[in-house]
């Protein structure tokens, strides 16, 4: 055996991890003190006042007004994920399968809302949606209708907007797996004599399932924590787990409560991650934006 | 020519329906804000510029408009450098903690912004940040870092850091090589993170309820709560001059990515 000398060039790795470590902790140290500890201290406030509770979150698992938010929330992400995958598969299709022009052309006008304000897009839904609004004064001019349809300050609302702003984050993982589905595949089903539907449903639809999963999770996961279109355009009856954190806070000062809610939420979030991880890659999901 | 299944023909159908629901919204709001109504209608009965002569007339709005933009432009200032040092340290260095810090620095993508925006109020209430502007600075660096992170990351994938070696065994230190060979090739898209870190931040809303208050309300802030109180054109006027800075901010950032993208082709 050789005596260990000290080796230079161990010195030298030494310092270049050093100075990466140096490189990457003001950004580290903004996280960590921006949002790491933050929600720590939400956790440590979900259980902690004047010593150890559980009472927060017996509130949450057996009060009425907790569950209901939560079966809501559940429910209106889950059906705003179908309707997304629903509206968004065929143009994600449609994209992938015209010349490049045209699906530039597509992209762009499913990217141009996605970097418009969500306030902005609120307040459009508003003017597109209400008693008065542009929808119904046209429905009203066509005579298809005496009465205004009450379509915002409701579930209904609240669903057409969320759609509206996810809807991007359901096409973008779409097309970037169809894109990677070799068309030659397609012609050899045809070539075997297999009818479009077929191939189509044989061949095409099981290999973008990755990408099904990858936009699902997204939208439904960023639906769960929705905020703004909820409060602006639910009119105060859908009341999103989201909102029930914010009125624990401005308006009956429960932050316990409020902290317990966040902490619940937060986990069900990482979950879903965490199992949608052993499938595809986690930067398949979020590195869209 | 082939002809066209029917099955194409409700593709085309479903699919440029679903466009029009995409983009009807974000060209409704153009012609209200030049109405001279002032409730929602639509046709507008005639053309007027009242709503922007309000907004441009009006002391709060004016206060507001200067917060956001100095927030998003201090927020560039810091999550910008802060950002590319990540990025960088993250992509040359083989130390294993780089993949946990990598996925520690796109927290902010994950977790759910309400959960955000009420920690970060609590803590900003201990030590006194709410209702200040550092506080709101803070907030926005840290929901604007992933961006850049990313942003950075991609084009440092497409540049071959021997280059850098090169430099450096020609005698220039680390610091001088990072800043004459690294930045100049993988400039466009730390721009490009750096403009999608401003637009987070004049984006920016659910954090900005919580912690913003008195002379320090960004636009978002003020926008919101009239929406929840009374719907007045002047938004519609704001919200046309948001809409149409964040395309030109967008157009900027992707035209350099591309730009990016050919000239590490060659």
């Amino acid at each position: 055996m050789t005596r260990s000398v000290p080796d230079p060039s161990q010195k030298h790795q030494r310092r270049e991890h050093g100075l990466m470590l140096a490189l990457v902790s003001p950004a580290l140290l903004v996280i960590l003190a921006l949002i790491v500890l933050p929600v720590g201290w939400l956790a440590w406030q979900s259980i902690y006042h004047d010593g150890f509770t559980l009472e927060n979150y017996r509130r949450v698992f057996t009060e009425d007004i907790y569950w209901r938010s939560f079966a809501l929330t559940f429910e209106i992400s889950l059906g705003v994920t179908v309707i997304a995958l629903l509206l968004g598969y065929p143009v994600a299709y449609l994209a992938n399968s015209v010349p490049k022009g045209w699906s530039i052309l597509i992209l762009s006008l499913v990217v141009l809302p996605f970097w418009t304000s969500v306030l902005v897009r609120a307040y459009a839904w508003l003017a597109l949606l209400q008693r008065t609004g542009v929808i119904n004064q046209f429905l009203r001019y066509l005579d298809v209708i005496s009465e205004p349809l009450a379509m915002v300050h409701n579930t209904f609302g609240t669903v057409v907007a969320t759609v509206h702003i996810l809807l991007p984050f359901m096409v973008l993982p779409l097309y970037a797996t169809m894109q990677k589905i070799p068309g030659d595949l397609m012609q050899a089903g045809a070539s075997l004599g297999a009818s479009p539907s077929l191939t189509f449903f044989r061949v095409f639809l099981p290999l973008s399932l990755p990408g099904v999963l990858a936009g699902c999770t997204m939208v439904f996961v960023l639906c769960l924590g929705f905020y703004i279109t909820p409060e602006l355009l639910g009119g105060g009856r859908t009341v999103m787990v989201s909102m029930l954190v914010s009125r624990n806070v401005e308006l009956y000062n429960q932050f316990g409560a409020a902290s317990a809610v966040a902490v619940v939420l937060l986990v069900g979030v990482l979950a879903i991650f965490a199992v949608v991880s052993r499938f595809i890659s986690l930067d398949r999901v979020l590195g869209q934006k | 020519m082939t002809r066209i299944s029917p099955a194409r023909i409700a593709l085309y159908v479903i699919s440029a329906l679903v466009l029009v629901y995409l983009i009807l919204p974000v060209l409704i709001i153009a012609p209200i804000s030049f109405s001279s109504a002032r409730f929602l209608t639509f046709p507008p009965p005639s053309f007027s510029m009242r709503w922007y002569q309000q907004y441009f007339s009006n002391p709060a709005w004016m206060q507001a408009t200067r917060v956001t933009l100095t927030v998003a432009f201090l927020t560039v200032v810091v999550a910008t450098p802060f950002g590319v040092a990540a990025a960088y340290a993250i992509s040359q260095s083989k130390l294993r903690i780089m993949r946990i810090i990598h996925m520690v620095l796109l927290l902010p993508l994950v977790v759910p912004i309400i959960i955000t925006a009420v920690g970060i109020f609590f803590v900003f209430a201990k030590i006194g940040l709410v209702a200040t502007l550092p506080g709101l600075v803070l907030a926005n660096v840290m929901l604007g870092l992933p961006y850049v992170v990313i942003s950075a990351l991609a084009g440092l994938q497409s540049f071959d850091p021997a280059q850098e070696m090169v430099a450096r065994s020609l005698g220039m230190n680390r610091l001088r090589s990072f800043f004459a060979v690294t930045l100049p090739q993988i400039k466009s898209s730390v721009v490009a993170g750096g403009i999608f870190a401003f637009i987070s931040a004049m984006d920016e809303t659910i954090v900005a309820l919580f912690i913003s208050g008195g002379q320090y309300q960004p636009l978002t802030k003020r926008m919101f709560t009239a929406l929840r109180d009374e719907i007045d054109p002047t938004i519609a006027a704001i919200s046309t001059l948001m809409t149409a800075a964040s395309f030109v901010l967008v157009l900027l950032a992707t035209g350099r990515r591309r730009r990016n993208a050919n000239v590490s082709r060659i």
